[in-house]
């Protein structure tokens, strides 16, 4: 049986993993090839890299770590952050990387999905989406340029057309990450991902308020998500990556362990 | 073969350039495991080799065009040592894939799989058919890590029923005579196939840690002799 997959978050900037809290005031935890190893090590099913600055700075990824990451770990690794064409997108799968993430290019030219899907496949291709509950018309809508306070934006996007927009442009994942409860610790909105989940046909990945184990538990068995993403839980230790992946399967939840 | 005798413990095995974007993953997970390992295009490099990997992501059609584009069809046709396809590589190794798209399809109107054009004629080493996937109704790509049922198939040796193993794909081997390990999702295909000294894995043995690393440990004790002592018996 296919295993629901723990996914921790490498938010990285100027070479070192970050996390801050709803998207600012970032602090540094740390090096980014100790701290993917250590988590290959620990039983992560898979790993994402996003540079969380490069799409609103308008520069990519500093590509020399991607190649030290794929030769050091032996599980899939995604790099995301300002990956706008198809040579870009080339240049971090030849240094390694299983797949690509695209968040605010898509939204600026959403083709880009289509074109990367043709030359690539649309098994490495995932969408990032930045989605925030909106109160005052009670809907959700997609947020562009997350990675800097200064320059994030709302978009005409309401997230479910989004996520049928892209995958209909051919993306093979969608990482969903509900902003507004990212870095917060209160849980994953399981309402927004349960409606995603039942218009998605591609893998489904929750990202934003992990911050205890019943939450990871919440969100597979109650929004029926392929996979759980984390950061900070997992950064500060203080949910440990075994332990998580024992109690998930002590609770019915397929794991590899 | 005197060349290959003379040279330090296991001999040599070219990972065959296609020109597709992984071929670093490949590569790596290799030199892991402590192999000597060369990426190359080189014909007569890939025929002298003491085994052969075929990698590959993308579409068969765009990987297909790769090697006409390079000449190694006849070459890796004509191969008698140890070959494994890795992925897209061993979906190469069958007779003909239905999965289209890829570098000459547009995708106006949504997944390319839908496209009218002709089923992509494989390298017909291995005696099945690749087709799409039937998930019923599961998310497509299959994506993350499944557990498979391996056979006694040296290239499996050490590997328990049900570990798990990192896969990405929609399109799938059927399951067959040619099946050396079962995995399901929706429905049961081949997670490996093989034919004589051919064989392929769907799945990423490359992402898929400690499992993954005694697969290609066991694939990199395979010699041309390792086929022939199986056929003497």
């Amino acid at each position: 049986m296919l295993a629901k997959r723990i996914v921790p978050c490498l938010d990285v900037r100027d070479g070192k993993v970050v996390k801050g809290v709803q998207f600012r005031n970032h602090e540094i935890v740390g090096d980014i090839v100790p701290l993917a190893a250590r988590y290959a090590l620990e039983g992560a099913d898979e790993l994402v890299f996003y540079d969380i600055t490069a799409s609103a700075h308008d520069r990519v990824v500093d590509k020399s770590w991607v190649s030290r990451v794929a030769e050091q770990i032996d599980i899939p690794f995604c790099v995301a952050g300002g990956i706008k064409s198809i040579e870009q997108a080339r240049e971090k799968l030849a240094f390694g990387a299983d797949k690509i993430s695209i968040n605010s290019p898509a939204l600026s030219d959403p083709s880009l999905i289509d074109r990367l899907q043709d030359e690539f496949g649309r098994q490495c291709i995932v969408i990032g989406i930045d989605s925030y509950y909106d109160a005052d018309t009670d809907s959700y809508k997609v947020k562009q340029f997350t990675g800097d306070e200064a320059a994030t934006k709302d978009t005409q996007w309401y997230t479910q057309d989004w996520v049928e927009e892209v995958q209909k442009r051919g993306c093979g994942e969608i990482v969903l990450n509900v902003m507004n409860q990212d870095g917060v610790r209160q849980g994953y909105d399981i309402k927004q991902l349960a409606m995603v989940r039942a218009i998605c046909d591609v893998p489904l990945i929750a990202s934003g308020g992990a911050g205890t184990m019943a939450h990871f538990l919440e969100v597979f068995a109650q929004a029926g998500v392929d996979a759980a993403l984390a950061a900070s839980v997992f950064h500060k230790g203080i949910i440990d990556i075994q332990a998580l992946k024992r109690y998930l399967r002590d609770n019915d939840i397929q794991m590899r362990l | 073969m005197t060349s290959q005798e003379t040279k330090a413990s296991n001999g040599s095995t070219i990972i065959i350039d296609t020109g597709c974007a992984n071929l670093s993953s490949v590569r790596y997970a290799f030199e892991r495991i402590g192999a000597d390992v060369e990426v190359s295009d080189d014909i007569a490099k890939i025929k002298a080799a003491t085994r052969v990997v075929l990698p590959g992501v993308g579409t068969a059609k765009a990987a297909m065009q790769a090697l006409k584009d390079k000449a190694l069809i006849d070459t890796i046709c004509g191969l008698t040592q140890p070959v494994l396809g890795v992925c897209l590589g061993m979906q190469m190794l069958t007779k003909a894939s239905q999965e289209r798209g890829g570098l000459s399809y547009g995708n106006s109107y949504g997944n390319s799989y839908e496209n009218t054009s002709q089923d992509c004629e494989c390298l017909g080493l291995i005696d099945t058919n690749i087709e799409r996937l039937d998930s019923k109704g599961l998310p497509l790509p299959h994506m993350g890590w499944n557990q498979i049922s391996p056979s006694q198939h040296p290239l499996f040796a050490g590997v328990a029923e049900g570990s798990y193993v990192y896969f990405v794909h929609s399109y799938r081997a059927p399951l067959g005579d040619f099946t050396i390990a079962k995995s399901e999702y929706g429905e049961g295909f081949s997670a490996a196939i093989a034919k004589d000294n051919f064989m392929g894995v769907q799945f990423h043995p490359e992402k898929s840690a400690g499992v993954g690393a005694t697969i290609l440990k066991n694939f990199m004790r395979m010699t041309s002799d390792s086929f022939a002592k199986e056929n003497a018996l």
